[in-house]
């Protein structure tokens, strides 16, 4: 325990305590349960984009060896329920139903319409081939604006309309800010573009899967989820199974990225199949399953207008986004536009702002959270317009900056969105990333390759970048319909020898919570690091939580061990005071122990209280003899990390090839925990985002299959593939919690993707380009210079 | 059914396997080897990577859903539940520990395999090759920045402890926040 007693946890370079297991293959994945008599569930899919099952026939599956039950939509029509939508934005949006296997119509090419159980993997997927199904083809839908004009073949003919909803923000209305009309009359420059965001897929590296075990008291379901505790509820909702009766278990889970923040449609069908044959059942996807059945990321069209004066202060921005929801609404689906909405004024000061939304249904997977979740497709729109707006005027892309950002003094700064950003200081931030890029050297290479006329030219990108995040304040999101809270739990369990539990509610895959939270937890009770372990994602062992997304693990979560903690030291202090013959108010708690004040060798540590306490022979008069402790916390406000990504491309104009030359991450995310699992989430983040610049795209053919259903098609970029980021943090703390952390999981995404672009547009400007369409492929910007040829 | 007969991290098995089983599910399922993972069903992900031997026994890196059960016959496979003995680390796990080199650590046994097979082939391999020499394994999580941190860490301490370069490099904050040790408001 001495070393804890002088050194702080939180800000150390811990290495982690996850790793031990996942070195060495021992880790659970859902995947390697493996349970007696357990059976395995294959899933018969669509093979069309958008029919009509005129019929369907397990008979000769049922023959097959092995099978043990096979079954449909129709069959299970009765008890298989609707997924859940609990994003309802609007109060006219349409919800139409969801269900696990599909029953009548397909709509997207992917959708379950037929399971079967089998004493082996193989026997099952062998006995899917003799399913019988007959499809009366309907047409696709998949272009956005086609969708919605009149007499567009519908996905959901009951609707009437491919539209889902529209959901506007105006800041004269709110009473935020000013008119946009008003903007755009008086504007000097206004700079109108359209922007294209991709559909992407979040592509976790472990697939998804499920074991359901209904023999015991409880049915138990281990699943590859980012949200054990939603699950559960869920499940109870759509099965009608009481809720104390399900117990939900997120293992050692595979990475998520907002993938896994979802309720399947497998879940719920392993659940089905569990409960018909009565024994466990496993089932885990392929990849090319999970291409097509996992929900998608991004896809939106996004019109963006920026109002200015002449000498580039923002007077107004308008923003029209289309919202690719896919086929059918996942847990958050409509809601992941209006995570962006209030971020398209990002960190400017902007008089007057409107949004308006169009949710679209189309015959594709649907689209949900996907790493950002909005605020990458907000960010993206802004950062591209201002460096449109400053090559506009004529300046610098980090000029334009500067005339237009909110001042380190100005904080706290109520935005035009009506958000209050507590803290950030984008001065710093940029200074230092300008410095470590080396800005104006790059400039003037730039400037000597464009008068050589240099076939490969350079360009600089630039992303200032905030967002909100650690989600989510509950009564914020009751504001906007969302059908939960954003409150997370903690509880502190000091055993008799002093060792310490600690119970998240958030559940990790991948972020080093198990470490992180042993950082915390380490400095609130002064207990040794080592001492301490943390238990997740067992519904079992912890009751209640919201989970893991939208970077709230340590913002929302860590704030409720804080308290946690607290409580316990609260409940110590008599009983210290008592073992140490003093008053309460006589003792502080510092270096790890209570020290009776003017006397610090009188100490006590938590650790002997515990054993006092586990004891319970000598406690003063009226004391609880316990030193266990529950927390609750709700965040009264977001977080909003910032920083400044530059990105330096070589661009070859013969043959469109683009190289990252370099590139620099400053952040800024408040007070850190571990400085190493946030350069981790950094880099990561950046990655995902360049990949959306340069790589990756989710393609359908004009019949609506996906043409990208496998890591062949649908191109992650390898190591070989991205350069070394260097990155480094200004540290603004945030105000707004009292550890003052800010969230990052979420932030490398959300700033690299116009960081790249930018660059890459900003090499060609000279040729006329204005824009690239992502992936900015080779093709992609040979076709760009080419369009502009003279 | 075919009868093979293989070594795997140090145990020699002889079973009965259909045909059509792929070397990843003859580990996993029948061996209980479940520290080797599948993650596609194309072999681009590389998070089945294991150790077999070829047929002059050097031991190369495989992705073991390309390779059938009956391939593996009369060889020697090591997996990343065999690289180190219970309880201790391989110098290249410990490196991927050291420089923070995995965080979801779904790819990392193939990820540490395919690295263990590009260090016997290349012992003092420049960051170009070892990203490179990575290229047929995938991670979503980490950037590749501190897998290739880990890798190069991992060769140079194979050439003794004075070229173990610093761990991964720490920024140090602008602005450390002034606050007294361990002052804790109760």
């Amino acid at each position: 325990m001495t070393a804890t007693m002088t050194e702080r946890e939180v800000g150390r370079a811990r290495r982690r305590k996850e790793d031990a297991r996942l070195l060495t293959g021992r880790t659970l994945w859902t995947e390697n349960v493996t349970l007696p008599g357990m059976l395995h569930l294959a899933i018969l899919r669509s093979p069309v984009a958008h029919a009509r099952i005129t019929r369907i026939d397990v008979s000769a599956a049922l023959l097959r060896d092995n099978v043990v039950t096979a079954f449909t939509g129709a069959d299970v029509a009765d008890v298989q329920g609707s997924l859940p939508c609990a994003w309802p934005v609007t109060e006219d949006i349409v919800l139409p139903a969801h269900p696990p296997l599909a029953v009548t119509e397909v709509r997207h090419a992917g959708e379950a319409v037929a399971a079967v159980v089998a004493r082996d993997r193989a026997s099952a997927l062998d006995a899917l081939e003799a399913i019988e199904v007959d499809y009366e083809p309907l047409p696709p839908v998949l272009d956005l604006e086609a969708a919605l004009a009149e007499g567009a073949p519908l996905v959901h003919a009951e609707s009437g309309t491919n539209k889902c909803y529209t959901w506007v923000f105006d800041s004269a209305a709110a009473g935020t800010g000013g008119d946009v009309a008003e903007a755009s009359s008086a504007a000097e420059i206004v700079i109108r573009r359209r922007y294209v965001q991709q559909r992407l897929v979040p592509a976790f590296m472990e697939p998804r899967s499920v074991v359901v075990d209904p023999t015991g008291d409880q049915v138990t379901v281990w699943s590859a989820t980012q949200i054990p505790h939603i699950l559960r509820l869920m499940l109870a909702l759509i099965t009608g199974e009481p809720e104390h009766r399900i117990r939900v278990i997120a293992p050692d889970v595979g990475g998520g990225f907002g993938g896994k923040l979802q309720v399947l449609p497998e879940e719920l069908i392993a659940y089905l199949a569990a409960q018909r044959v009565g024994k466990p059942v496993k089932y885990t996807e392929s990849r090319s399953e999970s291409m097509l059945s996992a929900h998608h990321g991004r896809d939106q069209i996004q019109d963006i207008t920026l109002y200015a004066r002449r000498d580039g202060t923002l007077t107004g921005i308008d923003v029209k986004l289309l919202a690719n929801m896919g086929a059918y609404l996942g847990i958050v689906t409509p809601g992941v536009p209006l995570l962006g909405a209030f971020m398209y004024n990002a960190i400017y000061k902007v008089p007057a702002y409107r949004f308006e939304c169009t949710g679209v249904f189309t015959t594709t997977t649907l689209t949900d959270a996907y790493r950002g979740a909005g605020r990458p497709e907000a960010t993206y729109a802004i950062e591209r317009a201002m460096d449109e707006l400053a090559a506009e005027i004529g300046v610098d892309p980090l000029e334009i900056r500067r005339r237009n950002w909110i001042r380190h003094e100005e904080f706290p700064y109520t935005t035009v969105a009506g958000l209050t950003y507590d803290s950030g200081n984008y001065e710093a931030a940029t200074d230092k990333a300008t410095e470590l890029f080396g800005y104006a050297e790059l400039r003037a290479e730039q400037a000597r390759r464009r008068a050589a006329g240099d076939p490969v030219q350079l360009g600089l990108g630039v992303s200032t970048y905030t967002e909100m995040c650690g989600l989510a304040p509950s009564r914020i999101l009751g504001a906007l319909r969302y059908g939960a809270g954003g409150w997370e739990t903690a509880s502190v369990r000091v055993l008799p020898t002093g060792k310490v539990e600690l119970v998240t509610g958030s559940s990790p895959h991948g972020q080093g919570h198990e470490t992180a939270w042993s950082q915390i937890v380490a400095d609130q009770l002064g207990v040794a690091f080592e001492d301490i372990e943390v238990l997740h994602g067992d519904t079992r062992i912890s009751h209640k939580g919201l989970d893991t997304y939208g970077s709230r693990s340590l913002t929302v979560g860590g704030i409720a061990i804080v308290q946690a903690c607290q409580k316990v030291l609260a409940k110590a202090r008599p009983i210290a005071a008592h073992l140490l013959e003093c008053a309460p108010e006589d003792l502080e708690f510092t270096g790890g122990s209570f020290r009776v004040r003017g006397t610090p060798d009188a100490a006590k540590t938590v650790g002997e209280c515990a054993l006092a306490v586990f004891a319970a022979h000598n406690l003063p008069d009226g004391v609880e003899p316990s030193l266990d402790a529950d927390a609750t916390f709700d965040p009264q406000n977001f977080s909003f990390p910032h920083g400044t990504h530059l990105c330096a491309a070589e661009v070859d104009t013969e043959t469109g090839a683009v190289r990252l030359r370099r590139y620099v991450a400053v952040d800024d995310v408040g007070r850190v925990v571990n400085p190493l699992i946030v350069e981790g989430q950094v880099h990561g983040g950046v990655v995902q985002g360049i990949a959306q610049a340069l790589y990756e795209e989710a393609v359908y053919d004009a019949d609506g299959n996906l043409l990208t259903g496998s890591f062949v098609d649908y191109t992650l970029p390898s190591a070989a593939d991205v350069p070394e980021i260097v990155s480094d943090r200004t540290e603004t703390p945030a105000t707004s919690n009292p550890l003052g952390v800010k969230g990052v999981g979420e932030a490398g995404t959300i700033a690299s993707t116009p960081a790249v672009v930018n660059a890459i547009v900003d090499a060609l400007r000279p040729y006329g380009v204005t824009d690239v369409r992502m992936p900015c492929t080779p093709e992609r910007v040979w076709q760009a210079l080419r369009e502009v040829a003279p | 059914m075919a009868r093979i007969s293989l070594t795997v991290d140090g145990v020699r098995y002889a079973d009965d396997v259909p045909p059509r089983t792929l070397l990843v599910h003859y580990l996993r399922e029948q061996l209980g080897k479940v520290g080797t993972v599948v993650g596609c069903d194309t072999s681009n992900c590389g998070a089945c990577t294991v150790l077999m031997t070829d047929p002059d026994g050097h031991a190369r890196g495989v992705k073991s859903c390309s390779v059938l059960a009956v391939q593996a016959d009369g060889r020697t496979v090591t997996t990343v539940e065999g690289l180190a003995p219970a309880g201790d680390l391989h110098p290249v796990q410990r490196a991927f520990h050291e420089q923070h080199a995995l965080q979801c650590g779904f790819c990392t046994p193939g990820m540490i395999m395919a690295a263990v097979d590009l260090l016997a082939e290349q012992p003092d391999p420049t960051e170009e090759q070892v990203r490179h020499g990575l290229e047929g394994n995938l991670c979503r999580c980490t950037g590749y920045q501190n897998i290739v941190r880990a890798v190069l860490a991992a060769a140079a301490a194979a050439r003794g402890p004075a070229a173990v370069p610093e761990p991964a490099a720490v920024p140090a904050p602008a602005a450390p926040v002034e606050e007294p040790a361990r002052e804790v408001a109760v």
